[in-house]
């Protein structure tokens, strides 16, 4: 079943033409990653979805599980976004700060008025995270980079949204952390949730990857299946290090 | 001084010290989520003055029905000036709205002298709240000067607890470090501004109210000189928070009065104290007492 697909797509900054025609297809429970160096114009894509960057011209169309019906993300204001079960987890984490660890969960859960239902929705976050339990009284700002991006995953989480975006997860994340990352991320996905990935770490990113796409200067490149572009001799070139 | 005198000074420090502070919290509320200096609040305080004078003298309504009706007045005001003001200009360079602020305060006082004359006009105080109580050892109180600080700590109190145990204070508080990522957590950013905006212009409201009873009079600038000392107060406190500028507001408050209570001939100057002070926060504790350096983002 389709779930997000993008055609064409276009963003500007400025005179910078950040995203060319892109055009990328989510199936419901999924992983796809979009893959590609620095600049490349990957954290566009997953912004102009989430409506914090206007897009100029292609088109948006998310159907949702709920209902079924097909409507169009273009023109939606982001904060409308979680309400038709979208969520992201933004690059750099973007924790509030001076917020503790449980109500910037709850601020994740904003949408929602289901008291019973977000206090097991927490734990359940809890459970994927241990590590936040342990500081759920504590300040954002005190927390370490890893603590953060596994708030930011939690928080996105509390929307229960279909659509999960995360965006960069494993950045500045210790090699042995960037594994637990991804693991909870196939986790995540296997209790049925939609993923949309954007990495750096290709490798990572392709190998829990069901469809990936590789962004070079803004347009797409190449795409496949995970495995196929790990296989892939010039993924490899350019994004393994082979 | 005996002990009387300085009873009666210090409840007056007090009652001057909270409305100070219930102002100030307007300009921190705004300033905390939007970086702007809303200028206009000392005009908004000063409507709910008018508003309630024209409810209670002019149209003879019951005081406690006046008193609802000016809030209520007085926060439309306020919304207004958000809506129209300040909320096309969201997107523009921060000096902008700055300017509009002052426009709108200017745009008010002259509004209020066209429409309500520049001539002071009596306010007729209840006599409930001026009949003074007598307490052991000859001390004597009048209702309204401990009115007015309980009437403003209960309020704080109130809006303490709906930032920090409210869906609505919990955005408010996040929008104020965050806003993007606060949208992306599904909140209206607008409605909280608004909220923001509401909840400043209802103090505001009150303490204007106050006012107007303690100094029986109200004119079209009577908003300008509490509006920038509660500005100082919520710059002593550290702009940005609740606590801060209700604290700010009583240090200014004891300021003010306990130093002319003690040095009588001093009394010209002590709006000059008020800004001396604001020049000695800004040049050794620029984040005031309460106000935390925001944080760079990581």
């Amino acid at each position: 079943m389709e779930m997000l697909k993008i055609e064409k797509l276009n963003v500007n900054y400025g005179a910078i033409h950040a995203v060319r025609d892109v055009s990328v297809n989510i199936e419901r429970g999924e992983i796809v990653t979009l893959i590609g160096a620095n600049g490349a114009g990957k954290s566009s894509v997953i912004r102009a979805i989430m409506g914090l960057v206007k897009s100029r011209s292609g088109t948006m169309t998310y159907t949702s599980p709920r209902d079924n019906k097909p409507v169009s993300l273009q023109g939606k204001p982001a904060e409308a976004h979680v309400k038709l079960g979208i969520a992201l987890s933004p690059e750099g984490r973007r924790i509030l700060p001076q917020l503790t660890v449980e109500e910037n969960l709850a601020l994740g859960a904003y949408i929602r008025d289901d008291v019973k239902g977000i206090a097991d929705d927490i734990e359940y976050v809890y459970s994927l995270f241990p590590r936040l339990k342990e500081r759920h009284r504590q300040k954002g700002s005190t927390l370490s980079g890893g603590e953060q991006q596994m708030l930011a995953v939690g928080r996105a989480l509390m929307s229960r949204p279909d659509l999960l975006m995360l965006d960069e997860p494993s950045l500045g994340l210790a090699p042995i952390l960037v594994e637990e990352v991804f693991e909870i991320i196939r986790t995540i996905n296997s209790q049925g949730k939609t993923i949309l990935l954007v990495e750096q770490n290709a490798f990572a990113a392709l190998k829990v990857a069901h469809k990936a796409y590789v962004l070079e200067v803004g347009a797409v490149g190449l795409s496949g299946t995970g495995a196929e572009l790990l296989n892939n001799p010039k993924v490899q070139a350019a994004y393994l290090g082979g | 001084m005996n002990l009387n005198i300085f009873i009666q000074h210090f409840i007056n420090a007090l009652s001057l010290g909270s409305l100070y502070g219930l102002v100030a919290v307007g300009y921190t509320m705004v300033y905390g989520i939007l970086r702007l200096i809303n200028f206009a609040h000392g005009d908004i305080f000063m409507l709910g003055a008018y508003f309630v004078y024209f409810a209670t003298i002019v149209y003879k309504l019951p005081w406690a029905v006046g008193v609802v009706t000016a809030i209520i007045l007085t926060t439309i005001c306020g919304l207004l000036v958000d809506r129209i003001a300040y909320r096309p200009l969201r997107e523009a360079p921060r000096i902008s709205a700055l300017i509009s602020a002052i426009g709108v305060s200017f745009f008010i006082e002259n509004f209020a002298v066209v429409v309500f004359t520049g001539m002071p006009r009596p306010v007729v105080q209840p006599p409930i709240l001026m009949k003074p109580i007598e307490l052991s050892g000859g001390v004597r109180l009048i209702p309204l000067g401990i009115l007015v600080p309980v009437v403003s700590f209960v309020l704080v109190g109130c809006l303490l607890w709906l930032l920090y145990r409210t869906k609505p204070g919990l955005a408010m508080r996040a929008i104020s470090f965050d806003i993007e990522t606060t949208r992306m957590m599904g909140v209206s950013v607008n409605k909280i501004i608004a909220l923001a905006f509401g909840l400043g212009s209802a103090l505001a409201a009150v303490a204007g109210i106050m006012w107007a009873l303690r100094y029986p009079r109200v004119e079209p600038f009577m908003g300008m000189t509490p509006g920038i000392k509660a500005f100082i107060a919520a710059v002593f406190g550290g702009i940005g928070s609740v606590p801060g500028a209700m604290i700010g507001g009583l240090i200014l408050g004891f300021v003010e009065i306990m130093s002319v209570a003690f040095f009588p001939t001093l009394s010209g100057y002590k709006d000059a104290f008020a800004f001396l002070l604001l020049i000695l926060i800004l040049l050794f504790r620029p984040t005031g007492l309460l106000g935390e350096k925001l944080e760079d983002k990581i």
